[in-house]
C-alpha cells in the first residue's frame, strides 16, 4: 500500500500532497521537511529508494521534480517507480506535454488525475487510455450526462467534445 | 504555451503563486501566505458570493494548506461545497474535503449524507467521484451508512464505478473487517469481471483476505494461474500494454498472491511453476518494468516449494540484477538474494564480491539492504565479522530509528551466535555504549540474565569467568563520561551481584564506584534505585562472610540523601539497606543469600498458603470472598456497558429514519436486525443477567467486606514475597509478576532456554516450510538433522566449542565466509539420505488439498471459463475506440485543447486566465529553447522522460 504521494520541487517547494494513511496536519509537515532533507541531498547515481522510519520511500526526480510515494517495506520498489512514471505519462498526456508550471497551476487537475490512478493507496487502473479518458469526462462534463449505458460513442463523444 | 486545462483561476491566485514562488525565504513565504489566509477568511465568509469564486477561494485554501498552513477555517465551506448541484463544484468541494479531513474529523458526519445522494446518482460521473470520497473519508462508524449502496454498485454497468467500488469495499475492510466479512463472496465473483481493470482492481482485497487466510482461497489457484497465463499470452486488450509488457501491474499482483498460496504447498505451487517459468523467459530485462516483474518472480519462487529450474532461473535473474550498473537493480539484487538465499544458500558464494562492493558503497541504502542480507546469511563461522561491521555502521550513523534496529541485531546475532563469552561480553558493551538508550530494557535483562546464568550449563569455572571478565570490564567503562540509563542498570546490577565474587576487588573499592554512579548520575532515579541495591547485596555479602563492614564517608553521605528523597521508592531502598547493615551474619544469609538471582522463584498466584487464615476467618463469621466480576454491584455496570458496546458495534449512528412513536418494545428489534444481525440476540442475555442479579443481590452487603480483603491479600503478597530480589532489580512496579523483573522470574521460567528456543523456533519454521529447506538450513548451520529436536541441541554445540576452533578464525576478513561456506556445502550429499522423511512428511498434506481440488475443480473451471471469454470480449471492443482516438489524437493535441478549456471555463476567466499564462508562459519559457532542448538531452540520457518528444518538459520556470 502506498502511504503518501509527495510532489517536491528541487528547490523543496511542495507541489503536491496526497496522504492515504492518516497523519495530522503537524506530522504532514514533519514528513516532509524531514523526506526533502533527505532527498533533495541524494547524489544522482544512488539508488532511488530511501529506508525511513520503517517504511520505504521511493522517488524520481522529472527536471525540477521530484515524486515520492511512500510503501510499506516489503512492497516493490521497481513497481512504484513505474507507477509513479505512469503518473507522469497520463500528466504529460493530458496537459500536452506537461511542465512544473502545468501543475503549479493546475494542481487541482493532477490531483483528479492521481485520484484515477490511485485510490486508497492501491493502483487501481493501469491503462493510460481509461485515465486519460476519465479525466477528460469529468472535464468536459455537462450536468446533463446522464448514464447511458450499452452506447459506448457518447462516451467517446463527450470525451473528445 | 497553455496547457490544456487552461489557467482559468484570476489573476490573484496567480499572482500569490507567482510571489510564492519567487519567495527567497522561508519567512517571507510565510508571510504571504499568512496575508492569503486573512484575504481567504475575510471574503469565504461573505454570504453571497459567486459559486465560480467561491471554488476558486477552496482551491487556493487546499493550496495553502499544501504549504503547511492551517486553513481549518474553510473546511466547513468545502464542506458545503459538496452539496451543490452542478457536478463541477461539487468535484472541487470533494476534492478539498477529502484533502483537509482525516477520516475521525468531526465534520464527515456532515458529509454522509451527500454521499449517500450521490451513490445513488444516475450520472455515472457523480458515483465515481462520491466513491473517491468514500475511500477516504468513510470510517468504521459510518461505514453502516453507506455499504448497502456500495455493494449495489458492484453492479453498475459502467465498469469506471465497478472498479471504485471494489476498492471502497477493499478500504471498509481494512478499517473494519468484520463490517464486510459477510461480503467476501462479491471479491471472488468480480474477480470474473468483464472488465480488466476491474478484474486487476478486485486483486487488491483478495490479497488481503489471502495474505490473513491462505487456506479458504486455495481453491482459486488455478483461477489465478490461468488469469497469469492469458495476461502473459498478450489476450488482455492492448491498453493494458506498459512500455511493451502486457499488462505488468496486473501480473505482478498475480505473483504475489501465487507467492502467498504456493507457500508450503506443493501441491499448489506445482500448479504455477509452468506459468512462472513463462513470465522469467519472457520478461525484458532491459526495461524497468520488465526487472519489476523479475524481481517479483523471484520473490514468487522463493516463497514457493521450490523447483530447481525456476530456482536456477531466479538466480540467473539475481546475477544479472547484481552485475548491472544500475543502483537501484543492485539494491533488488540485494534484497531478491536474501530471499532466495533461505532455500539455496549456494548462490550466495558467487555473488561475495558483488555484495562486498554494495556494503562499501557511498549509497546508504544499499548499504543498509546489504546488512538487512548479511543478518540474514550470519552464522556462527562469521558472526564476527558480521557483528563487527555492524557495529561500526552503527556508530557512524545518526538516524536513530535505523540505529535502534541494527542495535537489536546486533544484540540477536551475538546471543545466538556468540563464538565466546568475552566476545560477547565486549560485544554487548560496544552496542550499549552506542545505542544504550534505544536498545529494548529487555535486551538489558536478558543481558544480565546471561551473566548471570553463563552459556554452558555444565561448566561453572567459565560462568564465573564470563563474570569476572564482565565486571572487569564495567569497570573499566564506569570511567567514561556519559554513559545511557539501561548500560548502567546492568552494570550496577552486574558489580552487585559478582563485584566482589571473584575476590580481585574490593568491597570498598566497588562500593566507591558504585557510589559515584549515584553522584554521577543523580537526576535518574532508576540508575540510583539500581546503585543502592548492589551496595545492599555487597554489604550483605560481607555481613554474610563474617568481614567487619565499613561503610564509605561518601556511601553514608548518599544513604542520608536517599533516606529523605522525594522518590519513595529510593527511600525505602535506603531504610532496606539501613536495617540489613544493623543485622547479625545469619540473619543476612537468610534474607540476602549470594548468588542466588539464577533460582526460580515460585509464584502461588492461589495464594494458598492463606488458606488456614481465611477458614479460620469464615468460622469466625466473615463474609466469603467474592470474585470482581460476580459481584452484583459491578455486575450493573458491566451489564450497562455490555449493552452499551453492543449497540455502539451494531450502529454507532443511525442513518435511517427514526420509526414513529407509539411502538412498543418489539418494534425496537426490526430496525436492528435491519443494520445488522449483531444485535438481535442482545436481549437475551440482558435478560438472563437481569434474573441472575436479583438472586444475588442479598449478599450485596458483603461487597465492601470482600474488596477490603482481597486489598489486604495484596499487601500480604508483596510483603511476603522475595523482597530481597524483587527489589534487586525492580523500581517501581507493585505486582509481584513483575517486581521480579527479567532475570528470576518473568523470563526466568521463560527465557532461561531463550537461546535454544529461539534457534528452535527458527529451524521449526524452516522445517514447516518444506523437509526440503530443512536439508538445506542443516547444510547452512553445519548440523545434522535427524530430528526436529536435534537442531537445536546440535546448535549449542559449537558455541562452546568455537571458544576453542574459531579463536584462530577471529577477525580475518569477510572473504573468508565463502571458503567457510564451500566446506559447508560438501555435506548436502550426506544429507540427501534423509530424503525419506521429507517424502513422508509432505504426503500428509497433500491429499486434504487434492480432496478440495476435487470437489472445487467444477466451479474454477467455470470461472476461468468465464473469464477467459470475457477477455477475448473485452479485447475487440476497445480497438474500436483505440482507432477512434487515434485518428483524433492530432486534433486533440491543439484544438480540442482551446474548446475544452473554453467550455469549461465561463468567459471571464479565460480572458484573464488566457492572457497571463501567455504572458508567464513567454517571459521564462520563450528565451531559453536551447537551454530547455539540452536539459531535455541530460534527463533524456538519464532515461527519465516520457516517450513523447518535447522539448519543454518539465522545464523549470522558477528555477
Amino acid at each position: 500500500m502506498i502511504h503518501f504521494v509527495l510532489l517536491i520541487s528541487r528547490q523543496g517547494k511542495v507541489r503536491l500532497t496526497k496522504w492515504y494513511s492518516t497523519y495530522s496536519q503537524k506530522e504532514r509537515t514533519k514528513v516532509i521537511r524531514e523526506l526533502s532533507g533527505v532527498i533533495l541531498t541524494r547524489g544522482p547515481k544512488l539508488c532511488n529508494f530511501v529506508e525511513w522510519r520503517g517504511l520505504k520511500v521511493v522517488y524520481k526526480r522529472y527536471a525540477s521534480l521530484y515524486f515520492c510515494m511512500c510503501i510499506d517495506p516489503d512492497g516493490n520498489e521497481l513497481e512504484i517507480l513505474e507507477i509513479i512514471h505512469h503518473y507522469v505519462e497520463v500528466l504529460d498526456r493530458y496537459f500536452g506535454s506537461v511542465c512544473e508550471l502545468d501543475l503549479i497551476y493546475n494542481f487541482h487537475k493532477a490531483y483528479y488525475i492521481l485520484d484515477e490512478i490511485l485510490i486508497s493507496g492501491e493502483l487501481q487502473e493501469p491503462g493510460k487510455r481509461t485515465i486519460v479518458r476519465a479525466v477528460a469526462a469529468q472535464d468536459s462534463l455537462v450536468e446533463t450526462v446522464k448514464e447511458q449505458t450499452g452506447s459506448i460513442s457518447t462516451i467517446i463523444a463527450q470525451a473528445s467534445k | 504555451m497553455g496547457s490544456q486545462g487552461g489557467f482559468y483561476q484570476s489573476k490573484e491566485f496567480l499572482d500569490l503563486v507567482k510571489s510564492i514562488g519567487e519567495a527567497r525565504s522561508k519567512a517571507e513565504e510565510d508571510r504571504i501566505v499568512l496575508g492569503e489566509i486573512e484575504t481567504l477568511k475575510r471574503r469565504i465568509s461573505d454570504p453571497d458570493i459567486p459559486k465560480r469564486k467561491m471554488k476558486e477561494y477552496i482551491i487556493r485554501l487546499v493550496y495553502v494548506e499544501m504549504l503547511g498552513h492551517d486553513a481549518s477555517f474553510g473546511y466547513i465551506h468545502a464542506v458545503k461545497m459538496t452539496h451543490d448541484d452542478s457536478l463541477l463544484v461539487k468535484r472541487t468541494g470533494y476534492l478539498a474535503v477529502t484533502l483537509f479531513l482525516n477520516e475521525d474529523h468531526d465534520l464527515i458526519i456532515l458529509i454522509v449524507n451527500t454521499i449517500q445522494k450521490d451513490l445513488k446518482s444516475d450520472n455515472y460521473l457523480v458515483v465515481c467521484t462520491a466513491l473517491n470520497a468514500v475511500c477516504k473519508l468513510i470510517n468504521e462508524e459510518t461505514i453502516p451508512a453507506v455499504l448497502p449502496l456500495v455493494v449495489e454498485l458492484l453492479a453498475h454497468p459502467k465498469e469506471a464505478v465497478r472498479k471504485k467500488a471494489i476498492m471502497a469495499l477493499h478500504r471498509f475492510y481494512q478499517k473494519s473487517p468484520s463490517s464486510v466479512s459477510h461480503l467476501v463472496s462479491n471479491f471472488r465473483k468480480r474477480l470474473c469481471d468483464n472488465d480488466p481493470g476491474v478484474m486487476g482492481a478486485t486483486l487488491c482485497p483478495l490479497f488481503e483476505l489471502i495474505t490473513i487466510d491462505v487456506n479458504s482461497y486455495k481453491d482459486l489457484v488455478m483461477s489465478f494461474v490461468s488469469i497469469l497465463k492469458q495476461v502473459t499470452e498478450r489476450r488482455l486488450p492492448k491498453a493494458y500494454d506498459y512500455h511493451q509488457m502486457p499488462a505488468p501491474f496486473i501480473q505482478i499482483k498475480l505473483l504475489k498472491i501465487l507467492a502467498l498460496l504456493g507457500s508450503g504447498d506443493k501441491q499448489a505451487s506445482e500448479n504455477m511453476y509452468t506459468v512462472v517459468g513463462d513470465i522469467f523467459r519472457k520478461c525484458d530485462s532491459s526495461s524497468n518494468i520488465g526487472n519489476a516483474v523479475l524481481y517479483e518472480c523471484i520473490c514468487c519462487v522463493s516463497s514457493i516449494y521450490p523447483n530447481p529450474k525456476l530456482l536456477e532461473s531466479a538466480a540467473d535473474a539475481i546475477s544479472r540484477f547484481l552485475k548491472s550498473d544500475s543502483h537501484n537493480l543492485k539494491y533488488m539484487g540485494i534484497d531478491a538474494l536474501g530471499r532466495l538465499i533461505k532455500i539455496s544458500p549456494e548462490i550466495a558464494e558467487q555473488h561475495q564480491l558483488a555484495v562486498i562492493d554494495c556494503l562499501e558503497d557511498p549509497d546508504d541504502t544499499l548499504k543498509r539492504k546489504t546488512f538487512e542480507l548479511l543478518y540474514k546469511m550470519t552464522k556462527s563461522t562469521n558472526v564476527e565479522v558480521i557483528v563487527d561491521r555492524m557495529i561500526d555502521y552503527m556508530i557512524s550513523i545518526n538516524d536513530n530509528h535505523y540505529k535502534t534496529e541494527i542495535a537489536s541485531r546486533c544484540v540477536e546475532l551475538a546471543e545466538q551466535f556468540a563464538p565466546s563469552n568475552q566476545w560477547f561480553i565486549q560485544t554487548m558493551n560496544k552496542v550499549f555504549a552506542h545505542a544504550g538508550d534505544l536498545v529494548n530494557t529487555k535486551v538489558a535483562h536478558n543481558l544480565m540474565r546471561l551473566i548471570a546464568e553463563g552459556f554452558g550449563e555444565e561448566d561453572d569455572t567459565a560462568d564465573s569467568q564470563l563474570r569476572s571478565s564482565a565486571v572487569e570490564s564495567y569497570l573499566h567503562i564506569l570511567g567514561e563520561p556519559k554513559l545511557p540509563s539501561v548500560f548502567l542498570q546492568v552494570i550496577c546490577w552486574v558489580l552487585g551481584e559478582y563485584g566482589t565474587a571473584d575476590g580481585r576487588y574490593s568491597a570498598s573499592y566497588i562500593t566507591g564506584k558504585l557510589c559515584d554512579v549515584a553522584e554521577a548520575y543523580s537526576d535518574d532515579e532508576t540508575v540510583k534505585a539500581y546503585a543502592v541495591t548492589a551496595l545492599m547485596k555487597i554489604y550483605a555479602i560481607e555481613i554474610a562472610a563474617g568481614r567487619k563492614v565499613d561503610m564509605l564517608p561518601e556511601c553514608q553521605a548518599l544513604m542520608e540523601e536517599f533516606l529523605a528523597s522525594h522518590s519513595t521508592d529510593l527511600q525505602q531502598r535506603a531504610y532496606e539497606l539501613q536495617a540489613v547493615i544493623g543485622l547479625d551474619a545469619h540473619a543476612v544469609e537468610s534474607i540476602m543469600p549470594s548468588d542466588a538471582s539464577c533460582e526460580d522463584i515460585e509464584v502461588d498466584k492461589a495464594l494458598s498458603f492463606l488458606n488456614g487464615y481465611i477458614q479460620d476467618s469464615i468460622e469466625k463469621g466473615a463474609q466469603p470472598y467474592i470474585p470482581e466480576s460476580e459481584r452484583s454491584g459491578m455486575l450493573n455496570i458491566s451489564n450497562f456497558r455490555n449493552q452499551d458496546h453492543h449497540e455502539a458495534s451494531s450502529h454507532g449512528l443511525r442513518f435511517e429514519a427514526y420509526e414513529l412513536p407509539n411502538q412498543t418494545v418489539q418494534s425496537r428489534i426490526p430496525p436492528a436486525s435491519l443494520a445488522s444481525t449483531e444485535l438481535v440476540p442482545v436481549p437475551e442475555p440482558m435478560y438472563v443477567r437481569e434474573s441472575y442479579q436479583t438472586t444475588i443481590v442479598p449478599s450485596a452487603s458483603s461487597d465492601a467486606g470482600s474488596t477490603e480483603l482481597k486489598l489486604r491479600l495484596d499487601g500480604v503478597q508483596k510483603k511476603w514475597g522475595r523482597q530481597t530480589h524483587s527489589s534487586a532489580t525492580s523500581t517501581s512496579s507493585s505486582t509481584s509478576q513483575k517486581t521480579v523483573n527479567g532475570i528470576t522470574q518473568v523470563d526466568g521460567s521463560n527465557t532461561s532456554n531463550s537461546r535454544t528456543r529461539e534457534t528452535y523456533d527458527s529451524r521449526k519454521q524452516h522445517v514447516e516450510v518444506t523437509p526440503e529447506k530443512q536439508k538445506l538450513a542443516a547444510s547452512l548451520f553445519g548440523g545434522s538433522s535427524k530430528s526436529e529436536k536435534k537442531p537445536a541441541t546440535g546448535h549449542k554445540i559449537p558455541k562452546p566449542s568455537s571458544h576453542v576452533v574459531e579463536k584462530s578464525h577471529a577477525r580475518k576478513s569477510s572473504m573468508e565466509i565463502a571458503s567457510e561456506k564451500k566446506a559447508s556445502f560438501q555435506q548436502p550429499p550426506d544429507l540427501l539420505d534423509f530424503g525419506e522423511p521429507t517424502v513422508k512428511s509432505a504426503a500428509p498434506s497433500v491429499d486434504p488439498f487434492k480432496e478440495l481440488e476435487g470437489l472445487l475443480e467444477p466451479t474454477t473451471q467455470v470461472a476461468s471459463d468465464e473469464n477467459h471469454g470475457s477477455t477475448t470480449a473485452a479485447a475487440k471492443s476497445p480497438d474500436i475506440m483505440g482507432l477512434y482516438t487515434e485518428t483524433h489524437a492530432g486534433i486533440y493535441d491543439k484544438d480540442d485543447s482551446d474548446i475544452l478549456s473554453g467550455l469549461s471555463n465561463p468567459p471571464v476567466t479565460n480572458m484573464f486566465g488566457g492572457t497571463t499564462s501567455m504572458q508567464v508562459a513567454q517571459s521564462s519559457k520563450g528565451p531559453n529553447l536551447k537551454d530547455a532542448l539540452e536539459k531535455d538531452a541530460l534527463v533524456r540520457q538519464m532515461g527519465v522522460t516520457p516517450s513523447s518528444p518535447n522539448p519543454n518538459l518539465f522545464k523549470d520556470l522558477f528555477g
